[in-house]
């Protein structure tokens, strides 16, 4: 058993060869800094203005919107925070939903104890937010509305375009997490209205460690890291030239492959969805069946608990995450499986599996075969499914 | 992240089963939290446990320390099975992961839960032995089929 089946692309990819090869010459050869002015330093300010070029054009934004962080959370963060404090004056409140990443949750919780005002939106059993219950939410003091594209987790894709619009109308600042999203599904900044958006290049084999937020320009952001002019004086620090490269290079090659990429995928998602809903009893498909990442398959599992079956999955090869508070390290299993109203237990026994371009059906047929033994077998050693099954005799 | 002992007992995991007409079962944890354990004991009239049995709803620690325990309190008489605390069966799991640590309490709870059960059940008092505070029940939470 020496095959390696990587279904955890929601977690991280696989960087590029492609993008690998276009960034080493910037840590050896190319190594200068870009605020330098002899030519090995200066020539990489056009390397990084020809890569927010790329990056921009993905979206219909323009290249000096592009800023360049260390990440997704990073991005998240200043979005939140900045804008937060620099619109402090119009409004103190603002609204997101309840299976937003951390990065946005937690940001919130601390805007809370600086004396903002957070509405966390509900979402339905397939994890949609309520177009009414957001614009019934919607206040004077509003400034800031913050849904995220797609889910991580269950891969529902938010009708972002509603959302931007009533923001729009409202002269709301509207901002998306969309790192699981980008070069997933098209974006487009205008036709979304979206003022703000948080993207991270390792989740499109992009290197890690490097991100973006997207700034419409006229947003006031206040700087997030002091001590330097770049990236407009907004985010200060030497650039990371190999990394902003590595995210050029990605989102090129992301941008050329999706049309082809996404419908692969999500003909293998659907199979293997269908041959677990066929197969396998006692589950649920979390999240939204069509209104969903291409590459994301979650199931729950009833009687099962996550991690086990993690564990035994890896011993067969087989790389994927789970919901469940044991892989978490607190009691509590994903809040977004709590908010879709899974109970407890249930949410416990929650896989997900996200695909990649190099999968296969054979792949995903072997996957099947394994997680039917092993959910099989789990229940065999589950005091819940004997109470279950002496309960229905 | 876990040791060798606890992959081979997760791996090929002792005891597992259902006793039928059991001395005493005992069940602790709550699905909430991920983990229930249930176990089994056939007790035999020189207070001797004969065999143990035991189902694991939970993760690979708690399928591990189930796994364990049931080894180390099997022929033991019920007093000394009241020696094997949480710390034995870490002990002899070779260490778990801090986070992992309630598991390992909650194989000790299982096994005082089922000598509770037996105790009640032949009207008798174990030294040193607690009600357990754990035990969860069928009233507990209905599992709805979907």
């Amino acid at each position: 058993m020496n095959k390696l089946i990587y279904l955890d692309n929601a977690a991280t990819t696989k960087t590029a060869q492609e993008v690998v090869d276009a960034m080493l010459p910037y840590y050896t050869e190319q190594f200068g800094n870009p605020s330098s002015i002899y030519g090995i330093g200066a020539a990489n300010k056009d390397v990084i203005t020809k890569n927010r070029d790329i990056i921009a054009g993905s979206l219909g934004a323009k290249t000096n919107e592009i800023y360049f962080t260390a990440g997704g959370s990073e991005a998240d963060n200043w979005a939140l925070k900045a804008t937060a404090e620099a619109y402090e004056k119009k409004g103190n409140h603002i609204i997101t939903s309840k299976i937003e990443h951390h990065a946005i949750l937690h940001s919130c919780q601390y805007l809370e104890s600086k004396g903002f005002e957070v509405t966390y939106l509900d979402v339905d059993e397939n994890g949609v937010v309520d177009i009414e219950e957001l614009k019934a939410s919607i206040r004077p003091t509003t400034i800031l509305i913050s849904i995220m594209f797609a889910n991580n987790e269950i891969g529902t894709i938010q009708p972002i375009k509603e959302i931007g619009a009533i923001a729009h109308e409202h002269e709301i600042l509207f901002h998306t997490d969309a790192v699981q999203a980008f070069a997933q599904v098209p974006i487009n900044v205008d036709e979304y209205h979206i003022d703000m958006l948080s993207s991270s290049a390792h989740k499109l084999n992009g290197p890690k460690g490097i991100g973006f937020l997207y700034i419409r320009t006229g947003v006031k952001i206040r700087s997030f890291v002091h001590g330097g002019a770049q990236e407009r004086k907004r985010r200060a620090g030497t650039e990371n030239v190999p990394g902003i490269v590595g995210y050029g290079t990605a989102v090129a090659r992301a941008m050329r492959t999706m049309e082809k990429r996404t419908a692969k995928e999500v003909e293998l998602r659907d199979y293997l969805i269908e041959r677990i809903e066929n197969e396998i009893p006692y589950c649920r498909l979390n999240g939204h069946r069509t209104l969903r990442l291409p590459n994301n398959v979650n199931f729950s599992f009833q009687f099962v608990e996550g991690e086990s079956m993690l564990i035994n999955l890896d011993l067969k090869g087989i790389c994927a995450s789970s919901g469940s508070a044991c892989t978490s390290g607190s009691l509590d299993p994903s809040h977004v499986l709590l908010a879709i109203g899974l109970p407890h237990e249930i949410a416990h026994g929650s896989l997900r599996l996200t695909l990649s371009e190099e999968i296969t059906k054979e792949d995903l047929d072997y996957v099947v075969d394994q997680l039917k033994e092993i959910v099989a077998l789990i229940r065999s050693m589950s005091p819940l499914y004997e109470d279950f099954l002496k309960k229905n005799k | 992240m876990y040791t060798e002992k606890v992959m081979d007992h997760f791996q090929h995991p002792r005891n597992v089963g259902e006793i039928e007409n059991a001395s005493g079962v005992g069940t602790v944890g709550n699905a909430k939290c991920g983990d229930i354990m249930r176990i089994y004991l056939d007790i035999d009239e020189n207070q001797v446990i004969r065999d143990c049995k035991f189902k694991t709803f939970g993760c690979g620690a708690a399928i591990a320390t189930s796994s364990m325990a049931t080894e180390l309190v099997k022929g033991k008489n019920i007093q000394d099975a009241l020696e094997v605390t949480n710390k034995a069966v870490m002990e002899a799991l070779d260490g778990l992961p801090p986070v992992k640590v309630h598991c390992s309490l909650l194989a000790e709870e299982a096994i005082h839960a089922a000598l509770w059960d037996y105790a009640e059940k032949h009207d008798i008092k174990i030294e040193g032995l607690e009600k357990p505070k754990n035990d969860i029940s069928e009233d507990e939470e209905d599992e709805d089929e979907y």
